[in-house]
């Protein structure tokens, strides 16, 4: 095996693109929360990032891929502690993985991937949460729900496609290989079901903030909101288009295809909301925009074009009404992790099934449009239904053992005067003027 | 001595400031405020909820003058500032008893 410069080349810069919607992701929440709890918004992002840098390292690239699964649920920890003997051979040379590229390269893309996870389940329980107990749930469920699902979904464990997965079990093997193998392309499961399940746990065990649906909680700053909307696509190129691990055509689908699912999505959005409540928002687009791209995140190499527009605009117009179901169901998923992620990850993942072109409801094995049958489908919502439930216990078994021990919520009054100054000693701005005060929320 | 302070839309300002110039006013003291009077507020909706906005932004403009140009200091900014809808804002006059200049410590008209 020779180096292939490219998609080296090609693969680094995806790590760095997706490493930067993490901060992307502090700019789209700190946007969205109130101007007294922006800095603890925007740090838990920053936090995760700091501790999941070092968890990845020590254990967490061992536990995702590896040779010794334990039931095809985790890899062993130690078989690469420290990513020791993941990153060269016997002779010194870096070892190189199927695309020609160096592991240690998969390392940092993979690194990137399990910080905005993490990152993206804050935004369900901001505003009012010890900072030091949202640093350590973030060690514990990156380890505990985020490496195993992507070993069982990306490192050839239960959820993969290889001969030791359920879809092997359920659809037969050929040449090693499962007959129907789900298509998770960069993580529809692993991110973004992941995510927003552990959201709508959290925000069910923590609770809802002093006020919530009575005093009005509106966005600070939607300008800070649409920089990191942008940022968040931009970075998604990383996501989606490093997925193809090379710099290939696949790469150029999965660029093009997430850019035509979220343009699709924003018109999705913003049409609902000019016909629901008679104006396209800003708020509504940047909304838009991360709906589009979570629902094309399982897809973007599975899609054609045009069956990506399709599922962007379903993707928006289902998220745009999932976010008004907080109010009705009564629980305070803050900044809609469960409305944008969880629906949108489960729209993209189904959606899969039906318009995949290597054989779904809607296109044959050959690609062409037409029946090619409902195996596919099946398995995706298999993989779904696995990732909800394994998420959902995992999560409330740590958040449990969290509020026991060391306590989720900081006291009524830190979170009445605001998180910043009492968990970071800090405010965000300096004389802020009441300015338009909304008084009531209906 | 008088103070005419005036509430009046943010973007009329400009204008305010402009027709006080040209009256002849040298200084002016000038804040941002939020209030509500008959207009009322609006609605504003974020993700589907909608949210009641009663204290809209305005602008405050005070200015200190000799008791006997108060009521045209007065007239000059309601010309300025009316737009003619609802939310225009208010001009009110009030006697001041002493007026004290910090850098020389004059009182009185002279400080003025």
């Amino acid at each position: 095996m020779e180096l292939d410069s490219g998609n080296a080349a090609w693969m680094l810069t995806s790590a760095s693109l997706v490493l930067l919607m993490t901060p992307g992701l502090a700019l789209f929440y700190g946007g969205m929360s109130r101007a007294k709890s922006v800095l603890n918004m925007m740090m838990m992002s920053f936090g995760a990032m700091g501790v999941i840098g070092v968890v990845y390292v020590l254990w967490g690239w061992s536990m995702s891929y590896g040779t010794q699964s334990v039931a095809g649920i985790f890899n062993n920890p130690f078989e690469s502690f420290g990513l020791a003997g993941a990153l060269l051979d016997g002779d010194g040379n870096y070892v190189l993985n199927g695309f020609n590229y160096p592991v240690v390269i998969d390392v940092a893309f993979q690194v990137t991937f399990a910080i905005i996870t993490t990152a993206l389940i804050s935004g369900a329980i901001a505003e009012r949460v010890k900072f030091s107990a949202w640093m350590i749930f973030a060690g514990i469920w990156v380890t505990l729900a985020y490496f195993p699902m992507a070993h069982m979904v990306w490192g050839g464990g239960l959820l993969s496609g290889s001969e030791n997965s359920l879809a092997a079990a359920i659809f037969g093997v050929t040449d090693g290989a499962a007959n129907v193998a789900p298509l998770d392309f960069a993580g529809g499961t692993v991110v973004h079901i992941n995510a927003g399940v552990a959201g709508l746990v959290l925000a069910l065990i923590i609770g809802k903030r002093k006020g919530f649906g009575k005093v009005p909680m509106r966005p600070h700053n939607l300008t800070l909101t649409m920089l990191g909307a942008g940022l968040l696509w931009f970075g998604w190129f990383g996501f989606n288009a490093g997925s193809a691990f090379a710099a290939d055509g696949v790469a150029g689908l999965a660029w093009v295809n997430t850019t035509a699912a979220t343009a699709a999505a924003i018109l999705g959005w913003l049409v609902v909301e000019k016909i629901r409540d008679g104006h396209a928002t800003s708020l509504g687009a940047a909304s838009g925009i991360v709906a589009g791209l979570v629902a094309i995140t399982p897809a973007a190499g599975a899609l054609n074009p045009v069956g990506s527009i399709a599922l962007g605009i379903i993707s928006g117009v289902a998220c745009a009404f999932a976010v008004g179901l907080k109010y009705k169901l009564g629980f305070d998923d803050s900044l809609d992790v469960v409305g944008v992620h969880l629906v949108g990850g489960l729209v993209g993942t189904v959606l899969v099934g039906f318009l995949s072109t290597g054989g779904s409801v809607f296109f044959t094995a050959e690609g062409a449009f037409g029946f090619g049958g409902l195996d596919q489908l099946w398995i995706q919502i298999l993989i779904a239904v696995v990732a909800v439930v394994y998420s959902g216990v995992i999560t409330a078994i740590i958040a449990i053992a969290i509020k026991a021990t060391l306590g989720w919520r900081v006291s009524e009054d830190v979170e009445s005067a605001g998180i910043d100054l009492a968990e970071h000693g800090e405010s965000a701005y300096e004389g802020i003027s009441a300015g338009r005060i909304a008084t009531e929320v209906k | 001595m008088k103070l005419v302070t005036a509430v009046i839309q943010p973007h009329r300002l400009d204008d305010v400031k402009a027709a006080l110039e040209a009256a002849g006013i040298r200084g002016m003291t000038v804040s941002e405020a939020s209030g509500y009077g008959r207009q009322r507020g609006h609605t504003e909706v974020y993700r589907g909820a909608e949210y009641t906005v009663d204290l809209v932004p305005k602008v405050r403009v005070e200015v200190l003058v000799e008791s006997e140009a108060a009521s045209t200091v007065a007239d000059v900014v309601v010309q300025a500032a009316q737009t003619g809808k609802i939310g225009d804002g208010k001009v009110w006059i009030v006697p001041v008893e002493d007026v004290v200049r910090v850098r020389t410590g004059e009182h009185g008209a002279g400080a003025l």
